[in-house]
Formats: structure tokens, C-alpha cells, sequence
């Protein structure tokens, strides 16, 4: 029961997550400005990213929101490895006041 | 001297890009030792690096959210997170957040709200110092009476105690937050975080600053769960902000990217500071950060009666936010130093005596 729960509680986070646009919190649509980012500028994967944002801003969107937790994950992790290298106790806190 | 600029590829703007590095690792800190996104600090330092308005909000909370998840990462080692209560809480914040957000636009229609909103804000940022200072003076009267006494105060204690007032209500469904040693009716977070995500909808603020005590005050969290369970959740509110905001094309992923190089050294820094500095300490640290929040507003709101000083306080306000991230964060780092050394010559002297034995 209690693992359906957590089931049916990271479905609705993904809902949300996955499914801005639904959200009334969202706002109004954005101002009807068209922003386009200028390409010629650019070449190799930044070419790319900028025809990506000007082709489909759904694409652009989740590569972004696919790229900023994997971003934060590694940088953590290395964080981790430098912390332990250091040889801070990260796993514990013994002050256990209010 | 052209290497310290990076051309941004959607905003198209050249960066200097240490000072988004500077930014990240000031944000960083105070985030990870607070519990919140931090908005409010970023975007005047966005400002002044020459960031469109347009992308300063979407590239912030990207970048946000990316250094809520190392935080966050982080303070669950250490067993500062709920992630029941996180959970549950997201329920009331989504549901008050959306209501505020449609209430402010109905507002708008009606008239103008900004100064409404903005006093309103104030009126808030007020109670919040009064409520940690007058929670700090009450546990220091505490400790003051113990000593007198002779005895020491229990560590447990707290100067205001409205949430054990809270925690007699007995409406079913009662939950048990492990990590947050709370016994309660689920309707008590739910209501509490509907109420702040009602708040942040209205202010159009991520709500950290506001959920952090809240989650002290009227839930009955320890302040380092407090902290965890909040980055928690601003770092699911900060990816679905994430999505909507790049949706709309306002997400500048490179400097986001950038800003988390530094957010991340920062967060791990404002993170494990709180290993070392005990709940009270955080609490009056955090009450001094929004006593910041409060002058930088009103700042703002001066040269709409004094229209001649508006350049002025603009000015002046992100001197002023910028001055006191740079204040906290050397706070929180020399502190966090200070607890690491103590450790590691701790454990040095363990080690040396188990040899010797």
C-alpha cells in the first residue's frame, strides 16, 4: 500500500513536471513577442542549440529540463568525492538541537 | 580580456562569465544553508552583469533548480531531509500557488496591485523578523532562567511553541514525519504549505522564504529539516518553473549552466556549513537575510513617492543585496571552515590515540 502511494505521489509530481502547460500558475501565455536567436553567430553545437530553440521550443524545453538535473547530479557527485577526499564525515550531523 | 566574455546564444549578449561564477557561489551558499532559491538576490547581480530582463527569470530558476537538487543531494545524507512531508506539502503548495497566481491576475484586471503586493510583501518580511527575533529572545530568556537555576536547558527546547499547539489537533488522517520527529494530522502541512504557496502565488516569489519558517514555526520542524525539506521542494517547483519558463522560449541554458559551476561549489559550502552551526544560529542568520529582503524593498518603493531618487535607490538596492550576499556567504564559508578544521583535527586525534593504544 504504502509502495502504491509513492507510486501514484511521483506520477502526479511527473504530471506536473512534465505537463507545464496545463498549469494555470503558468500565467497568460507569454507576451505574443517572438524571440529569435540569431544563428549566424554561431558555429558547431552552439549552431545547433540555437537552431533547436528557434525550430521547437518544446524540444528546447526538454532537453533543458533533461540537462540542468544531470548537470546538478554530476556536480554533486564530484562534490561528494572531493568532500570524502577532504575528509569530511557527510553522512552525519550530531548537533541535534531545534 | 575577451576571454571573460562568453556570447549567450539565445539571448545574444556577451557575459562576463566570472561574474556569473561569483553570483552562482554567493546564491549558492546562502541557498544551501537557508533553504531557499534565493530570487530575490539574483536577479539585480543578472542586472548588473548586462542580462536581458526577458531571460533573467527563466535562466535563474534553471539554474536554481540545478543547485536545489545538489543541496538537497546533500542535506539527505545528512538526514535533514522529509521527503514524506516534502511531498505531502507539494500538494497544498501547487494548489495555493496556482490560487494566488489567478487571484493577482484578477487583481491586475481590476487595477493596479504592484504597490499592494509589494506592501504586502513588507507586511510579511515584518512578521517573519518578528516571529525568529521574538523566537530567539524567548529561547535565550529559557536558557537565561536554566542557568540561573543551575541546570541546563533541554536541547529540544524552542522560545515560540505554536506548533505543539498545532500538533493537538487530532483530525485523521495523523501522520508520523520520521525525519522531522513530528506526530500530526496531515491537514496541518497541507494547510500551511496551501497558505505559503497561496503567498508566493500572490508575490510572485518562489516562496523559500517563507516556507523555511513556516515549516519551523507551525509544522514543529527541527530548523536542519526545515532547511532540507524546503530545498526539496524548491527544487521541484524550481524544474517545473524550469519547463514552463523555457517553454517560453525565456531560458538561457548556457548561462544557467555557468552560474551552477559556482551555485554548485557554493551550495555544497552553505550545505555543510550547517553541520557545523547549530539550529539557532541558521535561525538568526535567516532572520537578518530577510531583514535584507525587507530594506531592498523598500528601497524599491521609495521613489514612487520620491520619483527624483528612483536612480538612486536602484542603485543603492542592488549595492545593498549584493553587499549582504557577499556578507552572509563570507559568514557562512568562515564558519563552515572553522567547523571543518575543528572535525578533521578531531578525527586526526582519535586516529593518533587508537595507535597509540
Amino acid at each position: 500500500m504504502r509502495r502504491l502511494w509513492t507510486r501514484i505521489w511521483g506520477l502526479g509530481v511527473m504530471a506536473v513536471l512534465l505537463l507545464p502547460e496545463i498549469a494555470a500558475a503558468a500565467g497568460p501565455k507569454a507576451a505574443p513577442l517572438v524571440i529569435v536567436a540569431d544563428t549566424r553567430k554561431f558555429t558547431g553545437w552552439e549552431a545547433w542549440w540555437t537552431n533547436l530553440y528557434n525550430e521547437s521550443h518544446l524540444a528546447f524545453a526538454l532537453l533543458t529540463i533533461a540537462i540542468i538535473p544531470v548537470v546538478g547530479l554530476i556536480f554533486g557527485v564530484l562534490a561528494d568525492i572531493v568532500m570524502n577526499w577532504i575528509g569530511l564525515d557527510l553522512k552525519s550531523r550530531e548537533l541535534a538541537e531545534h | 580580456m575577451e576571454f571573460f566574455y562568453v556570447l549567450m546564444p539565445i539571448a545574444g549578449v556577451k557575459i562576463f562569465w566570472p561574474g556569473l561564477i561569483i553570483l552562482g557561489i554567493g546564491v549558492g551558499i546562502i541557498g544551501g544553508f537557508f533553504g531557499m532559491g534565493g530570487a530575490w538576490m539574483v536577479t539585480p547581480g543578472l542586472n548588473i552583469l548586462g542580462f536581458p530582463m526577458a531571460f533573467a527569470i527563466g535562466t535563474d530558476i534553471a539554474h536554481m533548480a540545478g543547485k536545489s537538487l545538489i543541496s538537497t543531494m546533500r542535506h539527505g545524507k545528512f538526514g535533514n531531509v522529509d521527503y514524506k512531508l516534502g511531498l505531502i506539502m507539494l500538494v497544498g503548495t501547487v494548489v495555493g500557488f496556482e490560487i494566488g497566481a489567478q487571484m493577482v491576475m484578477w487583481l491586475e484586471r481590476l487595477g493596479t496591485v504592484e504597490l499592494y503586493v509589494r506592501l504586502l510583501y513588507l507586511v510579511l518580511l515584518a512578521f517573519i523578523t518578528w516571529m525568529v527575533f521574538t523566537d530567539v529572545a524567548k529561547r535565550k530568556k529559557k536558557e537565561r532562567e536554566a542557568a540561573a537555576a543551575g541546570r541546563e536547558v533541554d536541547k529540544l527546547a524552542t522560545g515560540l511553541d505554536w506548533s505543539k499547539t498545532l500538533h493537538k489537533i487530532k483530525i485523521p488522517p495523523m501522520v508520523h514525519f520520521k525525519e522531522a520527529q513530528i506526530y500530526c494530522t496531515a491537514w496541518l502541512p497541507i494547510f500551511v504549505s496551501f497558505l505559503t504557496g497561496w503567498l508566493a502565488g500572490i508575490l510572485g516569489i518562489g516562496g523559500g522564504l517563507i516556507r523555511m519558517p513556516s515549516l519551523i514555526y507551525f509544522v514543529g520542524c527541527p530548523t536542519h529539516v526545515a532547511v532540507g525539506t524546503d530545498l526539496f521542494e524548491v527544487m521541484i517547483s524550481g524544474l517545473y518553473g524550469t519547463a514552463t519558463y523555457t517553454y517560453k522560449g525565456r531560458t538561457e541554458l548556457v548561462a544557467a549552466l555557468i552560474m551552477l559551476c559556482g551555485a554548485a561549489v557554493g551550495a555544497q559550502i552553505g550545505t555543510v556549513a550547517t553541520k557545523y552551526i547549530k539550529g539557532y544560529g541558521i535561525r538568526i542568520a535567516f532572520g537578518l537575510a530577510v531583514v535584507g529582503c525587507m530594506l531592498s524593498i523598500i528601497m524599491k518603493l521609495i521613489p514612487r513617492w520620491v520619483p527624483a531618487l528612483k536612480t538612486a535607490m536602484d542603485v543603492s538596492a542592488t549595492v545593498f543585496i549584493l553587499g549582504l550576499v557577499s556578507a552572509l556567504s563570507l559568514y557562512i564559508f568562515l564558519k563552515m571552515i572553522e567547523g571543518a578544521r575543528r572535525e578533521i583535527a578531531q578525527k586526526k586525534a582519535t586516529a593518533k590515540v587508537s595507535v597509540a593504544q
